[in-house]
């Protein structure tokens, strides 16, 4: 109980400090409700528009949950080629680094003229946007790991596959989780992009369509009330990541991981 | 813990195979290090084992002796000279046990690696667990062990690897005093209960312990301080089981130890 109250506390503590100040100024009439709301009309908005969030929820964190999934597959896989291969690295790392400068609304357009107003142009954003934190992550993971237990390896007769079997895939794990933590968090980003970029018919659009269009009528109150929907589905995909290390990685938190 | 020591089988008794199990000849090794310096680790060394024999190597630290047991497991080429002999596995100074997996598929790697399913494999590695005092400690992962366990998982899996030749570097090191001398017979039970049933392996051992290569081997190796050279060779003839307050085992210790020091003085001479 009490080292439940410890962990808990410090956030808990700053939050309300946080929460109470900016009540504070919101409700001085410093600005105006359409600029900044303040928390109790944010609560408020809330409560009322619930069932329309979370009808919101659902698209949004299907594009990020299969968007960082298909992220995870590409950074990982690529992230292997790399490290075997000293020519693609030549060749794909530059474009993997220039890929994550290219503007969204650039594309935007010629996405949705190709792929039209469903899911995959939203996907494809996602995915341009997170697979490369898993595949900077994994390269050096893979490139991380002890030499000296690649050296015994190679005494008992390991091939380049048990190599890697062995050796350097497990090493590189956690660090491909790390990779997927930071993912799955700018990932929720990269939804509230891809919905303002890329057009979607259908009466709940997601998130990211709805804070546009409230924000537009000028319903800043539910704007920011889907905002902290998004936040918390953030909070809550990064340290569901975070146990699955646990589970995935063990010894990803063992003295000796190399 | 079995400990009882009991004298070696006759080396006749091994199957016939090469005159030399391990043979370095006239071997010099320098390597770039981190920094780029080079350093010249062997120089002129020769060095020879018979199959089954337990050859101790000692000397100060950074003599070159982890370079001389790459040598001989073909981690390493020399600059210089000719190495060769039986194929050879490796337990290196620290376990390198890999925390991705469970005791008993660590000590049963080797197994995996040369094509044996895992179920089969851990039951080969599971059959010597209790023998070497593991038992009970099959899934345990590597960070739950002691130093002691660790060095024992180590120590199967290089024997699993089947080779004829073990290359064992400073394997105790890593102990405390106490565990240490344990561990020496246990080394010298487990090597020779499976040289009676299989034919005695040969045994690089290096060490900075004179008296864990006298308590061990059946002949020491002295190198001197970098570039490492064979200064002497010393036979241990003394009947084992070996206690560490014979009198044989004290003098032949006061004796190498005079041989590492008198190498010592030299190099100091000519710096």
């Amino acid at each position: 109980m009490r080292r439940r109250a410890l962990i808990l506390g410090p956030p808990l503590v700053l939050l309300a400090a946080l929460i109470g100040a900016w009540e504070a100024y919101a409700d001085s009439g410093t600005t105006s409700n359409f600029v900044l709301p303040a928390p109790h009309a944010i609560a408020a908005a809330l409560a009322d528009n619930a069932g329309l969030l979370a009808a919101n929820l659902r698209p949004t964190a299907t594009e990020v949950a299969l968007g960082v999934l298909i992220a995870l597959a590409l950074g990982a896989a690529l992230a292997i080629l790399v490290h075997l291969s000293p020519l693609l690295r030549r060749a794909v790392y530059p474009l993997a680094v220039g890929s994550q400068a290219v503007p969204i609304a650039v594309i935007a357009p010629l996405l949705v003229f190709w792929w039209g107003f469903g899911v995959f142009p939203k996907l494809v954003v996602i995915v341009l946007i997170c697979f490369f934190p898993v595949l900077v992550t994994t390269v050096d993971g893979l490139a991380a790991v002890d030499p000296d237990r690649l050296k015994l390896l190679r005494t008992l007769d390991a091939s380049r596959w048990q190599a890697f079997r062995f050796g350097e895939l497990p090493a590189a794990l956690p660090a491909a989780i790390s990779g997927a933590r930071i993912a799955v968090t700018i990932a929720v980003i990269g939804a509230y992009i891809a919905e303002s970029q890329t057009a979607t018919t259908g009466a709940h659009a997601g998130l990211g369509h709805e804070i546009n269009a409230d924000l537009t009528a000028l319903q800043t109150p539910r704007a920011y009330a889907a905002a902290l929907v998004l936040f918390a589905f953030a909070l809550a995909c990064f340290y569901a990541l975070g146990l699955a290390e646990r589970v995935i990685a063990p010894w990803s938190r063992a003295k000796d991981a190399a | 813990m079995p400990t009882e020591l009991r004298s070696p089988p006759p080396k006749a008794l091994a199957e016939p195979r090469a005159a030399e199990a391990i043979a370095l000849e006239r071997v010099s090794r320098t390597y770039t290090d981190r920094r780029g310096a080079r350093v010249r680790a062997l120089e002129d060394v020769s060095l020879h084992a018979a199959p089954g024999e337990l050859l101790a190597v000692v000397g100060p630290s950074g003599c070159g002796k982890t370079t001389l047991l790459e040598l001989i497991c073909r981690l390493q080429a020399p600059d210089r000279g000719n190495v060769r002999g039986e194929p050879a596995a490796l337990m290196p100074q620290r376990d390198l046990l890999l925390p991705w997996l469970d005791a008993l598929d660590n000590a049963a790697l080797a197994l995996r690696i040369a094509g044996v399913p895992r179920a089969h494999a851990r039951e080969r590695a599971a059959a010597l667990f209790a023998q070497l005092g593991l038992d009970g400690f099959e899934r345990a992962s590597p960070d739950e062990l002691s130093g002691g366990m660790r060095q024992r998982v180590a120590f199967l899996r290089t024997l699993l690897s089947g080779k004829r030749v073990l290359c064992l570097d400073e394997p105790l090191s890593a102990l405390d005093a106490i565990t240490r001398a344990d561990m020496q017979e246990w080394l010298a039970a487990a090597l020779e209960r499976e040289g009676s049933q299989i034919g005695r392996r040969t045994v690089a051992l290096v060490t900075h312990d004179v008296e864990e290569a006298i308590m061990l081997a059946d002949r020491v190796a002295v190198l001197s301080p970098r570039p490492g050279r064979v200064i002497a060779e010393v036979d241990v003839q003394i009947a084992r089981p070996r206690a560490r307050t014979h009198a044989d085992v004290l003098a032949l210790r006061e004796h190498v130890l005079e041989l590492l020091g008198r190498g010592r003085t030299r190099e100091g001479d000519r710096a």
